[in-house]
């Protein structure tokens, strides 16, 4: 009896400790080291989805551009990530109106729809910048094909004036970009995962990384050059660890101690009445 | 939470001291000869009459433009091969036909020995007409064949003067010729005519168009450009598609180049082995002014017709290009007594651009097709697939659960009890 009482005691004082910690697990900070390191990034944008410059998350590209240009980044998102694209351009002293925009694609340079977030904005004349923002659904593990779901991988960034005049043309802008994500923990959990992260080029790169690691030293055939190196830096699966445990480890010591009361209800204390004492 | 963060953060710098290891030998073999031929960038710089204008920082746009020109060349990287090449600087004259000739190489695209490559641009005085087309076109021929990334970087502080021939349409059959050129432009105080003309010349290759008005812009901006040319890029393969999928190509994984014209089909085949998954993404770009509503649709299709997948992207309003893409893993097969056949999927790309008015329609708008046949989906590592769950339905389940079966449990026992005992 004793020990029931210990062991109830303590998985009761393990499953509080767990609940407390279970939400705060489920809507975490953005991914650590995000926002305390530097953040410095790449001082220049590509100009079309093959020459994207690539950034991690964290880190804020900078670029000085021209009105009219179409630059584009990519950063590598993993699974449970929920990156927020945030653009801000500084225009120059004088100018006529102009609508900006940021558009994100996957991997496979699907558009992903941002679901809140001011993703075109219109700069009024001589404005002195303009502020974009995009915030992705959750990047899940997997999605059936015929779904448009973000899936781990690269990232493309679109940053454009959309609406401009002709003599704005050419005029030179600064430009910064940052990713940063939420993890959304376990709710994003799905049952499923993909081979190889969306990243363009893979098959490639795997084949040459295969070739290589064959030791025959033909480096003339490698690629010198990759569409996308970078890899999120806790990889491109959340791990093994998600606030899922606690969920299933305090419900099935719940579960204990409920059957044991349950147990306790039917059973009664001591021995049953209709037992003669001394039988 | 700290539980968490620390395991995170090792495994984080234990990431960065890998990719940090592995960014290394990539950096270190850039330049050395690899694969990848030497990039090359051929400047075109504008010496017409009106570069006498004294209008860039109290100097004259000629001399900002040496000034510059020699701030490059002691800036170019050493595996760039970087050549020179005038429009209007030798004929003074008023004939329009020998004006639109008048074009030269100054110094030709190769390896670079600054003090000759400085001395010839010394040497220039601005003189004659405009002949941005004519000089586009044998600013092509400059360069040599290889499959390093080839950049025009066209100065000019004047639209072109030889029409009929449109500059932005030379570009673009220079950008069809397939030798994957960009022609980036820099206008010297431009008009709104000339952003106009420079930035469509620009866009037909997918370049960038900048404009220019002090002298420090100016050495920034193509020192930029030239630094971009160093850059390894991938080198995309020119590829055909067919009509049909009964003759088209047969792709595997890797990068191509194409040319659709509008209202054309171009079809592409893909083997794919069963457990695989094939991975496609298209773009096309609008390298000419189009109506502002535009579409791309990708369709994955078995040979006998059927469609298997598609992806579709619609747009409005001024744009670059248009992409999109598909994923289809092909499930693993359950009968192993024959050979694993691969699968023929025919990809189809489709695009409904359309061309605005006046605009030549050939060359078709060019295609980016990416190609990827990775291993399919495999066993799940994610923590849904153990069967965790989370949620306070989960907890009440449990919680139920177990009291049902601890209430049975003890009914049981005490039952037990009893037969045992008076039986």
């Amino acid at each position: 009896m004793r020990i029931t009482r210990l062991l109830s005691a303590a998985l009761l004082a393990f499953g509080l400790s767990a609940t407390a910690v279970a939400p705060a697990a489920a809507d975490s900070t953005p991914s650590p080291g995000a926002s305390s390191e530097d953040g410095a990034g790449p001082t220049r944008a590509g100009t079309s989805f093959r020459t994207a410059t690539e950034f991690e998350q964290g880190q804020t590209a900078t670029a000085r551009a021209s009105v009219g240009d179409y630059l584009y980044w990519s950063f590598p998102a993993g699974t449970g990530q929920r990156p927020t694209v945030e653009a801000s351009v500084k225009l120059p002293e004088t100018h006529a109106a102009e609508t900006w925009r940021i558009d994100v694609y996957d991997g496979l340079r699907r558009r992903q729809a941002c679901q809140y977030g001011a993703q075109t904005r219109t700069a009024a004349a001589d404005a002195a910048s303009v502020e974009l923002k995009c915030v992705l659904r959750t990047v899940r593990a997997w999605a059936e094909p015929w779904a448009n779901d973000p899936l781990p991988g690269t990232y493309y960034v679109r940053l454009t004036a959309v609406n401009l005049t002709a003599a704005d043309l050419g005029r030179s802008v600064d430009v910064e970009v940052r990713a940063v994500s939420k993890e959304m923990g376990g709710a994003a959990a799905v049952d499923g995962s993909l081979s190889e992260p969306l990243v363009p080029g893979v098959a490639l790169r795997n084949a040459a990384e295969d070739r290589d690691g064959d030791g025959d030293g033909d480096k003339k055939d490698s690629p010198s050059a990759v569409l996308a190196d970078l890899e999120p830096e806790d990889g491109w699966t959340s791990g093994w660890w998600s606030s899922r445990w606690v969920w299933t480890a305090v419900g099935g010591a719940l579960a204990a101690l409920a059957g044991v009361a349950g147990y306790r209800l039917t059973r009664g204390t001591g021995r049953p009445s209709r037992v003669p004492p001394g039988a | 939470m700290i539980r968490r963060k620390w395991p995170a953060a090792g495994i984080g710098v234990l990431l960065a001291a890998l990719t940090a290891g592995l960014a290394f030998p990539s950096a270190a073999v850039a330049g050395e000869p690899t694969g990848q031929d030497a990039p090359q960038v051929d400047l075109v710089l504008d010496v017409s009459g009106s570069m006498r204008t004294r209008d860039i920082d109290g100097q004259s746009r000629m001399a900002a433009a040496k000034q510059a020109f020699n701030e490059v060349l002691d800036a170019t990287p050493e595996e760039v091969e970087l050549g020179i090449r005038t429009l209007g600087a030798d004929y003074p004259g008023d004939d329009r036909k020998e004006g639109c000739k008048d074009t030269a190489q100054l110094y030709p695209v190769g390896p670079l020995d600054r003090t000759e490559a400085k001395t010839a641009v010394a040497t220039l005085s601005p003189t004659g007409w405009t002949p941005i087309g004519p000089a586009l076109l044998e600013a092509a021929g400059d360069f040599k064949d290889g499959n390093g990334s080839k950049r025009i970087v066209l100065i000019s502080d004047g639209e072109d003067t030889c029409a009929p021939l449109d500059p932005c349409e030379v570009a673009r059959e220079i950008a069809a010729r397939g030798i994957g050129l960009t022609i980036d432009t820099l206008g010297l105080v431009p008009n709104a005519k000339l952003s106009r003309q420079l930035s469509c010349i620009a866009e037909a290759t997918g370049g960038t168009y900048t404009s220019v008005e002090h002298q420090d812009e100016l050495t920034e901006r193509v020192n930029e450009l030239v630094d971009r040319a160093a850059e390894p890029v991938v080198t995309p393969v020119a590829t055909e598609g067919a009509a049909s999928c009964a003759k088209a190509p047969t792709l595997e994984s890797g990068l191509y180049t194409d040319r659709e014209e509008f209202g054309q089909q171009r079809w592409y085949r893909v083997d794919v082995l069963p457990g695989q998954e094939l991975r496609a993404s298209v773009s096309v770009a609008a390298d000419r002014a189009v109506n502002p509503d535009h579409g791309v649709l990708l369709r994955a299709v078995t040979v006998r017709d059927r469609e298997i997948v598609r992806g579709e992207a619609a747009g409005t309003g001024r744009t670059d290009v248009l992409s999109t893409g598909l994923r289809y893993p092909k499930p693993e097969r359950d009968d192993e007594d024959d050979e694993p056949a691969a699968e023929t999927v025919c990809l189809a790309v489709t695009h409904s651009f359309s061309p605005g008015a006046g605009v030549k329609t050939t060359p078709g708008l060019p295609l980016e097709l990416t190609i990827d046949v990775v291993e399919g989906p495999g066993g799940s590592s994610d923590v849904a697939s153990f069967g965790l769950g989370r949620g306070w339905w989960l907890l009440g389940t449990l919680v139920l659960a177990g009291f049902l079966a601890g209430l049975v449990w003890g009914w049981l026992s005490r039952w037990r009890f009893a037969v045992w005992r008076t039986s």
